[in-house]
């Protein structure tokens, strides 16, 4: 069964305010990682990396580069978790 | 073009003795220990249970998710910058063309390595950081601060272990000497308290294995002493021009007007028993700075509390000095901080500074018999008056492999 959305916002939220340091409240589904959120390439490895664990899910090295909002990135993995 | 002369405009340190300058000399001048039973389990896999870990960790100094991308080396460095940076006035509007940072780390980011190792092992490929080469790289620290300061006229890491914070300092008066920065944040870290770099200086029977009296196993020139402890943390001097210092107002601490650098051609970890390397090196040192051993009342000695180094560096110290050693006083600041290997000639630098500021050379701790083989003048105790009008001091450091360090530093 896939995964709620909203259950995959919260969670990519912490992520990203673990490894960025964003505050949770502004992570949002249009923000955009590099610009809005100013997570680099290097953390942006380490967010899918902990999405994998705590979502169960692969996100190929391929697809990370179409993972541009906090919503591609959530799409994606309640997608993938189907 | 006339003789640049270069000065030092700001000090910053995170040690063993406590989270800054301040509270470090303080405790220095006090003759505390900052030598410590380790907490970790993994002490009891290694015949030595304690250090010099850091008084104030870091996680108290800065913000969690810049830790999580930084080595512990590379945070000690940004920290001890950070203060130095403050206490030099911020010089921020400087030209970031005549900026540079030589900061320098024995071992490098050897914590992260581990860590990242046993990762590998347990989890697989896929969860090892991405962070982990910028952490580890020995060239890390000192990237970090040039980074976070945007030095653009060089960031260097020399590496000649022990040796190697007090080289940083020498290439960076070599950097204002030769007119390539007006500006160097220089100095030296190191965070190696660690199972794995424990175990393998105690492999070379090089650790104090007094587990029963950590606070005084760092006892140099003791009769007794029976190997160094290992300590953490780092110091940073900011050097300066002397000309752009006074133009824009900057306190100036002091000159450092020499150094003398040679290796011994010895052995790869033995100090030569005939110390004619560092002769050579205090000898070069004092003619770099126009001087004569005359001229010094003060030297903070490298002095690990190993049974061969400290006789063989006293000797080397006597024969360079001759009947002149008499009036300079000794001080082996070890004996508290442990040994900070990459740092230790920075914050033995950090020390001189406060030593020429204070008119006061820090006490050695734990001596409780004098080695009869050690002829200089040790400072034991409490602290020593050093003398007033102009003074020079000298701070010498050395490093497995051979390399010799001395730098000379004086009143202005």
């Amino acid at each position: 069964m896939a995964l709620a959305q909203a259950d995959v916002l919260a969670g990519l939220k912490e992520i990203v305010e673990e490894v960025a340091g964003i505050p949770a409240a502004s992570i949002e589904l249009d923000k955009n990682f590099t610009e809005d959120l100013e997570v680099d390439s290097l953390s942006m490895v380490e967010v899918v990396v902990a999405c994998e664990e705590r979502f169960g899910v692969k996100i190929p090295d391929e697809k990370v580069t179409d993972l541009v909002t906090v919503g591609d990135a959530v799409n994606f993995i309640v997608s993938a978790s189907n | 073009m006339s003789q640049r002369r270069v000065v030092v405009t700001g000090l910053g340190a995170t040690t063993p003795l406590g989270g800054d300058v301040d509270s470090t000399w303080k405790a220095v001048l006090a003759g505390q220990s900052g030598v410590r039973l380790l907490t970790d389990d993994w002490r009891e896999l290694l015949p030595v249970h304690f250090a010099a870990r850091v008084a104030t960790e870091p996680a108290d100094q800065m913000e969690r998710v810049e830790m999580r991308r930084l080595d512990r080396s590379e945070q000690f460095a940004l920290i001890a910058s950070r203060e130095a940076w403050k206490d030099a006035g911020s010089p921020d509007e400087l030209d970031k063309e005549r900026l540079g940072v030589v900061i320098a780390s024995g071992i490098g980011g050897v914590i992260t390595l581990m860590d990242q190792f046993n990762i590998l092992n347990e989890k697989g490929a896929r969860s090892v950081s991405p962070h982990t080469v910028p952490m580890l790289m020995p060239n890390g620290p000192a990237a970090n601060v040039g980074l976070e300061l945007q030095a653009k006229a060089g960031v260097h890491t020399p590496v000649s272990a022990c040796a190697s914070g007090a080289e940083a300092i020498g290439y960076a008066f070599e950097m204002i000497k030769n007119n390539r920065a007006d500006i160097v944040v220089s100095g030296g870290v190191e965070a190696a308290c660690h199972q794995l770099p424990m175990a393998a200086f105690a492999a070379m029977k090089a650790l104090s294995t007094r587990n029963d009296d950590p606070a005084r196993a760092s006892r140099p020139y003791d009769r007794d002493r029976d190997g160094f402890v290992l300590g953490e943390g780092g110091g940073i001097l900011v050097l300066e021009e002397y000309e752009h210092a006074k133009a824009r107002g900057a306190k100036i601490y002091c000159e450092i007007s020499g150094q003398g650098l040679t290796s011994d051609g010895y052995h790869i970890a033995a100090p030569d028993p005939e110390g004619s390397g560092v002769q050579r090196a205090i000898k070069f040192a004092l003619q770099n700075a126009g001087m004569t051993a005359k001229d010094i009342v003060h030297l903070n000695a490298h002095a690990t509390s190993t049974p061969a180094g400290d006789v063989a560096e006293a000797n080397a110290l006597r024969k360079a000095l001759g009947a002149d050693a008499d009036h300079v006083a000794v001080s082996a600041t070890k004996s508290m901080t442990g040994h900070l290997l990459g740092g230790a000639g920075a914050i033995e630098s950090v020390f001189l500074v406060k030593a020429l500021q204070d008119r006061l050379a820090p006490p050695t701790i734990n001596i409780e018999n004098l080695d009869p083989a050690v002829t200089v003048d040790v400072v034991r105790d409490t602290p020593r008056a050093l003398p007033a009008g102009d003074i020079a001091a000298l701070n010498d450091s050395f490093g497995f492999g051979g390399h010799n360090v001395v730098l000379v530093f004086n009143s202005i």
